[in-house]
């Protein structure tokens, strides 16, 4: 593996400032760590030729002294997002032929700051999982391996994302995270995630799954890249009606910020049985390592978060059974019919064969708890249950700037360790899912390794539109644990 | 309740998803071990409490009532599985 792969994003950005190498270079050399690592499974589509256009024209106008914030840095796509002419599956049968006529909003606004594209990366099926392994194109790895040798998750739903990142054959990777899409795989490939506030990017463009939920954000490999590339994906955007009209701040200025004086919360409710002792003793390790800096740890109570994870799994699927009704083998996406059967045939058969278990098993329940008869106990109830889970945050912050918790109660796991049960799975994000409900920033920073030598993540939560502060804890965070990387 | 193989047929008929047999004798496990877990918000006091419909604040904005898209058949039909003449082709569904 070349050196140019192992760079940080402002690393890279100082060597191509200094001439030190070109983008085309270091592209070439992205291309090629990604030609050597496909046993990951990281992209389900390749754009290689498309990247080294970028790479040229990235390096005519650094020649022209026209750079552009992220000139020439070569990324991974989560395949969710739309990218006008290269294929976006959403990791789904229904969408392997489906090529965006239009740009994302995100992707457009990093290809304006000069980021170049390596391919679309591999996730569970529309967002869909905690692992991968829902992906209709084959699962993700995860580049860390364990004693035993076995194949591990890289989490999911952005399991390629993470995974690309993490094996330095991209320098940052988009996501998106509804219950902790992006959190979790960042703790479980020992990277950095963030999730910014609902509303902070836009969401036209990214296939939706569940519109009150979805958020886009990034992996990178520290804190400082994760902030210069937020920042060029956030902001304003009337084409997504739930888009807020704030500007974007400086995060990069706040990842220097330190903690001195700031109040960190600590959930006492995330101490649920089960957890992994290692990431108990992370989490408290964690707390004193910014006491150590100058933060005060207070504890804090989130009554509700018990029943975050049901409501989650009803407002989810109500949303996503929605969603998901525009694949009806008409307009676009696969169509199954033979000759003589009507327009019901062709919606049953194609939605039939177009989606895989898990969306099926979702699109299913959510359609049962909207249902005439279930509406009022199911949906409505679980909205009441959101907006409680949402007033112990407010409320928590009242008493705190940030919260502290576990990303993600267990390391990585073998592939064929995934639960079969359904709602065992759906333990992975216990401790993500809150703060998606109540729509606030969240980031997982690498903060050790467990006794298996894997990575643990912690997370950092902050008010809403208060990235900054998530980014201040996060940064002196990954400072004071001095995370070792991926040997 | 658990669901019956019966009330999964409509479900899935309301879902306009064809489930084969075998499909749907895998399908129904999953879908009492969600149902069952979920049922826990049932004994939740939510008296008074307003329903969260979004995690955003802001309320709907308005835009000048103007075309502003438009002219991009083609675009529109560049992936459909058929099209004729600038047109979706469907079934028959008028007799």
């Amino acid at each position: 593996m070349s050196d140019l792969c192992k760079m940080t994003v402002s690393e890279a950005l100082e060597g191509l400032s200094k001439k030190d190498f070109s983008a085309v270079e270091l592209t070439k050399a992205h291309v090629s760590a990604c030609e050597n690592a496909r046993e990951l499974g990281a992209f389900i589509t390749e754009s290689f030729d498309l990247a080294l256009q970028q790479a040229v024209a990235s390096d005519a106008r650094r020649a022209s002294g026209n750079a552009l914030p992220l000139d020439g840095i070569p990324v991974a796509i989560k395949d969710m997002f739309c990218t006008k002419g290269v294929r976006t599956t959403a990791g789904s049968r229904m969408l392997e032929n489906f090529v965006p006529q239009y740009e994302s909003t995100v992707s457009a606004n990093m290809f304006a700051n000069g980021v170049v594209m390596l391919g679309k990366a591999n996730q569970d099926e529309f967002a869909m999982g905690s692992t991968n392994l829902t992906s209709a194109f084959g699962p993700a790895i995860n580049p860390w391996k364990r004693a035993d040798g076995k194949p591990l998750v890289p989490g999911g739903s952005s399991g390629g994302s993470a995974a690309a990142v993490a094996a330095n054959i991209a320098m940052a990777a988009t996501g998106t995270d509804t219950g902790g899409s992006i959190r979790q795989p960042a703790a479980y490939c020992g990277i950095t995630g963030i999730k910014p506030t609902y509303g902070r990017c836009s969401r036209w463009g990214i296939i939706a799954f569940a519109s009150s939920l979805d958020q886009a954000g990034i992996f990178t490999r520290n804190t400082l890249d994760a902030a210069l590339m937020l920042k060029s994906m956030a902001g304003f955007d009337p084409k997504d009606s739930t888009s807020a009209n704030l500007a974007v701040p400086d995060f990069a200025a706040a990842t220097k910020r330190g903690v001195k004086g700031l109040r960190i919360g600590i959930p006492k409710e995330y101490r649920v049985s089960g957890m992994d002792g290692d990431v108990l003793s992370m989490w408290e390790k964690g707390a004193e390592l910014l006491k150590a800096q100058g933060a005060e740890i207070v504890e804090v109570s989130l009554p509700y978060t018990e029943a975050a994870l049901a409501t989650y799994y009803i407002i989810a699927p109500a949303e996503c059974s929605s969603n998901l009704a525009r694949y009806d083998g008409v307009r676009y996406g696969l169509r199954v019919a033979e000759a003589g059967d009507d327009l019901d045939d062709l919606y049953e058969k194609s939605r039939g064969a177009g989606f895989g278990e898990e969306v099926r098993r979702r699109i299913l329940v959510g359609t049962y708890v909207l249902s005439a008869g279930y509406y009022d106990a199911y949906y409505l109830k679980a909205q009441k249950v959101r907006a409680l889970i949402a007033r112990d945050f407010s409320r928590a912050f009242e008493k705190c700037d940030v919260l502290l918790a576990p990303t993600a109660p267990t390391p990585a796991f073998a592939l064929d360790e995934s639960p079969d049960d359904p709602v065992t799975m759906y333990l992975n994000d216990v401790f993500t899912i809150p703060a998606s409900l109540a729509g606030l920033p969240g980031m997982s920073v690498p903060a050790g390794l467990s006794a298996s030598g894997l990575p643990l993540g912690l997370q950092v939560i902050g008010k809403p539109f208060d990235e900054e502060t998530v980014f201040a804890a996060s940064a002196a965070l990954e400072l004071a644990a001095g995370f070792p990387g991926r040997k | 309740m658990p669901l019956d193989h019966e009330t999964v047929t409509r479900i899935a008929r309301l879902a306009r998803i064809r489930l084969t047999q075998e499909v749907q004798e895998k399908t129904l496990p999953g879908l009492n071990s969600i149902l069952g877990f979920v049922e826990q918000l049932s004994s939740i006091n939510t008296e008074g409490v307003e329903p969260m419909v979004s995690a955003s604040a802001t309320t709907l904005r308005l835009r000048e009532d103007r075309v502003d898209d438009g002219h991009c058949r083609d675009a529109v039909l560049a992936n459909a599985p058929e099209s004729f003449a600038g047109f979706f082709v469907v079934p028959k569904v008028v007799e």
